[in-house]
């Protein structure tokens, strides 16, 4: 990958953490931590995978992308904020009294197509929409993006099993596969491990990737779907609230915000002037 | 009831081809010829209806009209929440159909008594809820939801039930069907059990007390029209409903009738806020707990005593 390429990913990657510190330290809210673990992947689907258009977010011809980990959604607030979606002013708001933006995530907004923040809630809608694609002749894709925790939903295993017996190849589901969840690590909680498997048996197309590399995250979405009549499913291993490095891989990072001391310092981590 | 709901809505389907349905391996029987009709737009979830519900939200927001299907509280409160966040507050056009309100499957017992649906989804934002008393609102009612633009729960009966109505009917979303004109007391019932109310109307006239009967087919959005015409013209109100007693029929008329400022003599005929474990057949459930026309005209009797 042409380098300039891959510091365009990570400037952005940067910028929607830095947002993210903000607005979570503004709000006093949680969940920074499952914000900065996808703050990555956001980058790069928004700058090279995802056919959307700021100007039109409604395009009919537009990839869908849902969040069904609606709890992170400052992040893709961040992101669609860079992008042009809405006023940048807008971050601001978050998690305010009379604010612009939720602290989980709301088709309300600009650019979002589903608002989810009950777990387990997005594969089954990005499953029908797949349908509807297919059945319409439609070539846009469906991603879905999700958390170690929506794995962990009886209604994630019914629409995956579906989505494999249907042959939905423009399905893709990407899971921040942080391996921490909201009360321990999980591997104290339900270990999915041997995970890869379990999706191959299960008819899925499964690629295993580290979910911070942008060079690989582009290769990677860039193949989808990864076989005709599958759908595809990326493992991206990645590290909750990567970029701050005393909150990383902790199960605080999933509620704490940071104070105004910890913002400045992680701020200057990020090299980000305040 | 519920073959004339397939009937109609295979008809439908015919001339609109956005309706999908979409099922949790409920319908043996039944749904046969819509899923022959219209393969590309039948889907069997399989026994997992909070993804039936989440595939169907998501065909709706491409522009489909997806129907759930399935019996008793499967397609509602195992999925709730699918109905809450997804379908509702994306205001989408998913229509949730029971097959077996209220006790219609009597001896299977509890876990297929759907008895607090109407409370339940009254309860939520956007979504209409109708209980057709008969083979031709049913009918009506399919032609209703498939126009209404939003989510909708149908709440069907489940065997041949007599007809309610005598001749055409005219069937309004949120407009109360009159059955019979009287001044002394108004009767208003919604759902299968609606029947037996006019029956006892009938037995009360024999008793010189001229009650008014009135199908209240759409329990949301309720018709306040009817409601407040009731206890002005007739001063007195008996609601009927195969539901728990708390929050159905009788709450929502409830709640208008209090807010009118009107004094009126009220009762609710529903069932006891308990679980159903007692064992018996639709028909001897129902006259158990004072469903009969004989036990639904003297509680009348009592209220007017
Ligand atoms: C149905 C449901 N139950 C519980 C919660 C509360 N909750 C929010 S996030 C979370 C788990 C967080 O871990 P994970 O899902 O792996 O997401 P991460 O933040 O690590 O990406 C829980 C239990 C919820 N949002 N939805």
């Amino acid at each position: 990958m042409v380098s300039e390429k891959l510091e365009m990913y990570q400037e952005l990657a940067t910028k929607i953490r830095a947002h993210c510190l903000r607005m979570t330290h503004r709000g006093m809210s949680g969940h920074l931590g499952s914000m900065l673990s996808m703050a990555d992947m956001l980058a790069v689907l928004y700058t090279s995978i995802l056919k959307v258009d700021p100007e039109n977010p409604e395009w009919d011809e537009r990839d869908r992308f849902v969040l069904s980990k609606g709890h992170g959604g400052a992040a893709v607030y961040a992101v669609l904020a860079e992008k042009g979606f809405f006023p940048m002013e807008w971050l601001n708001t978050y998690y305010l009294d009379d604010g612009k933006l939720s602290g989980h995530i709301s088709h309300h907004v600009p650019g979002v197509e589903f608002s989810t923040g009950s777990l387990g809630h997005g594969l089954p809608v990005a499953v029908g929409m797949a349908l509807a694609a297919r059945n319409d002749g439609k070539q846009h894709r469906i991603f879905c993006l999700m958390s170690d925790g929506d794995c962990n939903e009886g209604s994630t295993w019914e629409a995956l099993m579906f989505a494999a017996h249907h042959e939905l190849d423009s399905l893709i589901v990407i899971v921040d596969y942080n391996r921490v969840q909201a009360l321990g690590k999980m591997a104290d909680v339900i270990e999915m491990e041997p995970f890869v498997p379990k999706l191959e048996l299960f008819g899925w197309s499964v690629r295993s990737i580290d979910g911070h590399d942008c060079e690989q995250l582009e290769a990677t979405l860039s193949e989808v779907p990864f076989e005709k009549g599958r759908p595809s499913w990326v493992l991206a291993s990645t590290t909750k609230c990567k970029g701050v490095s005393w909150l990383e891989d902790t199960v605080g990072s999933h509620y704490g915000c940071v104070n105004d001391e910890e913002l400045a310092a992680a701020l200057a981590e990020l090299g980000v002037s305040k | 009831m519920r073959s004339a709901f397939n009937e109609e809505l295979l008809k439908i389907a015919k001339a609109d081809d956005r309706i999908y349905m979409v099922l949790a391996d409920i319908g043996y029987g039944e749904i046969e010829p819509f899923a022959e009709a219209f393969p590309d737009r039948f889907y069997n979830c399989g026994v997992a209806e909070q993804n039936m519900t989440g595939v169907a939200c998501g065909l709706a927001m491409e522009g489909k009209i997806a129907v759930t299907y399935s019996i008793a509280n499967f397609p509602t409160l195992r999925c709730l929440e699918q109905i809450r966040n997804d379908v509702c507050y994306h205001d989408q056009n998913v229509k949730i159909v029971i097959i077996g309100g209220g006790l219609a499957y009597g001896s299977l017992g509890v876990s297929h008594h759907s008895t607090e649906d109407i409370a339940i989804m009254r309860s939520l934002p956007d979504c209409v809820v109708v209980c057709p008393a008969d083979i031709p609102e049913a009918r009506a009612a399919t032609y209703a939801m498939i126009e209404h633009e939003g989510a909708f729960y149908y709440r069907c009966g489940y065997k041949q039930e007599p007809d309610l109505h005598q001749g055409k009917i005219d069937f309004e979303l949120g407009k109360a069907i009159e059955v019979c004109d009287g001044s002394d007391v108004t009767l208003i019932g919604t759902g299968t059990v609606t029947y037996r109310a006019w029956q006892a109307a009938e037995l009360l006239a024999g008793e010189g007390i001229k009650a008014r009967v009135i199908s209240m087919h759409t329990v949301k959005p309720i018709d306040r029209e009817a409601i407040v015409a009731a206890a002005r013209e007739t001063g007195a109100i008996v609601t009927v409903e195969e539901h728990n007693i708390c929050g159905g029929l009788g709450g929502a008329v409830a709640e208008v009738i209090a807010e009118s400022g009107m004094g009126i003599g009220f009762k609710m005929i529903a069932l006891p806020d308990e679980y159903v474990h007692i064992v018996g057949t639709h028909e001897w459930l129902l006259d158990y707990y004072g469903f009969s026309p004989e036990g639904i005209a003297g509680s009348v009797v009592e209220l007017l005593a």
